[in-house]
């Protein structure tokens, strides 16, 4: 077996782990307190953000007009329709601002 | 047992629910898998290769930084720790989730554990809130034609990578964080959801200058969370959950 073989299986076995490693910890305690339960909560919010924020440091008008309307959009919209209409902005802007 | 017999009338319904709910993932993470391939296969790898690493890793920034580091030669133990630490932030999302799925069988909870990714995690738990079930069969019609398309399109990309035109103007190195702002809104009805947001764009965006990617997310990720365990529980609503 190739080295690139032993990376990918070494690559994905240290990913499932962080897919069953927080349950496996959690699942040892009886009852979760409330406090515990409240950061769990927080964990889409806390995440997903951080997955976009650092994006705004390189963002160019054609981003920011993309991610407003997806903001204005979310008022109103589901999410297909927040992404179809934030991506269909950003292809827009991008013809025009590079 | 009643519960069971009316849950399984409903399975079929379920999964095709779960599928509805795929498509905006399939479409936008489409062009990262092709992408993907395309980049492992300038690389080095096969095509083969480049096709399990998606079937087996399945997580798409980690699997870009891996093949960014395997084609600058990088000692193995070191592209596999940096998949590790780009994968981090799930095991936030297993803590989260593990209340959710606790009650499937253990094969089927090992099964959603491996396709635990950003937006199965993030529709998953916009479903538990809105007081439904997350059954497994509506679990897997979410994630598979994600997992399916994701690998195919890495073998396609890999196949075909030669072909793709300008991504930029395609806006595709924007999609995602487009796709992840509409995950991030969807949950800002939850309590405490406004302060969470602000400090984990504060400490990521800090922690992207100082300590530097894939930190960050891990670093903003626990501010957040941090934030919600500190505040006193009546901020939180945790009381009032049913």
């Amino acid at each position: 077996m190739s080295t690139t073989f032993w990376i990918i299986l070494a690559g994905a076995v240290a990913t499932y782990l962080t897919r069953v490693g927080g349950h496996l910890v959690i699942s040892r305690f009886e009852t979760i307190h409330p406090r515990v339960e409240a950061g769990l909560n927080a964990v889409p919010a806390a995440v997903l953000t951080t997955l976009v924020a650092p994006e705004l440091l390189h963002a160019g008008p054609a981003e920011w007009a993309a991610l407003i309307v997806t903001v204005l959009v979310s008022l109103r919209g589901g999410l297909m329709s927040m992404f179809l209409a934030g991506a269909a902005v950003l292809v827009l802007a991008r013809q025009f601002v590079g | 047992m009643t519960a069971e017999a009316i849950s399984e009338g409903r399975t079929g319904g379920d999964f095709w629910d779960g599928v509805r709910l795929s498509m905006p993932v399939v479409v936008a993470s489409a062009p990262f898998a092709i992408l993907f391939g395309a980049i492992a296969v300038d690389n080095g790898f096969s095509v083969l290769e480049a096709f399990l690493m998606s079937a087996m890793i399945y997580g798409g920034a980690s699997q870009m930084v891996g093949i960014e580091l395997f084609g600058q030669h990088v000692a193995p133990w070191l592209i596999v720790l940096s998949i590790f630490a780009v994968n981090f932030r799930h095991v936030l999302y297993s803590a989260g989730i593990g209340r959710r799925i606790a009650h499937w069988p253990l094969l089927q909870q090992a099964a959603g554990y491996f396709i635990l990714t950003d937006p199965q995690f993030a529709i998953a738990e916009a479903r538990a809130e809105s007081g439904r079930p997350v059954g497994f069969v509506w679990y897997l019609g979410l994630g598979l034609p994600v997992y399916v398309f994701w690998v195919i399109e890495s073998g396609l990309g890999a196949v075909f990578g030669k072909m793709i035109p300008d991504t930029h103007a395609l806006g595709i190195d924007f999609l995602l964080p487009i796709y992840f702002l509409g995950l991030v809104l969807g949950f800002r009805k939850r309590p405490l959801w406004a302060p969470v947001v602000a400090a984990s764009a504060v400490a990521s965006i800090i922690a992207y200058r100082t300590v530097g990617s894939p930190w960050h997310v891990s670093i903003g990720a626990l501010a957040g969370v941090l934030l919600a365990v500190i505040l006193p529980p009546h901020h939180s609503g945790v009381g009032k959950r049913p």
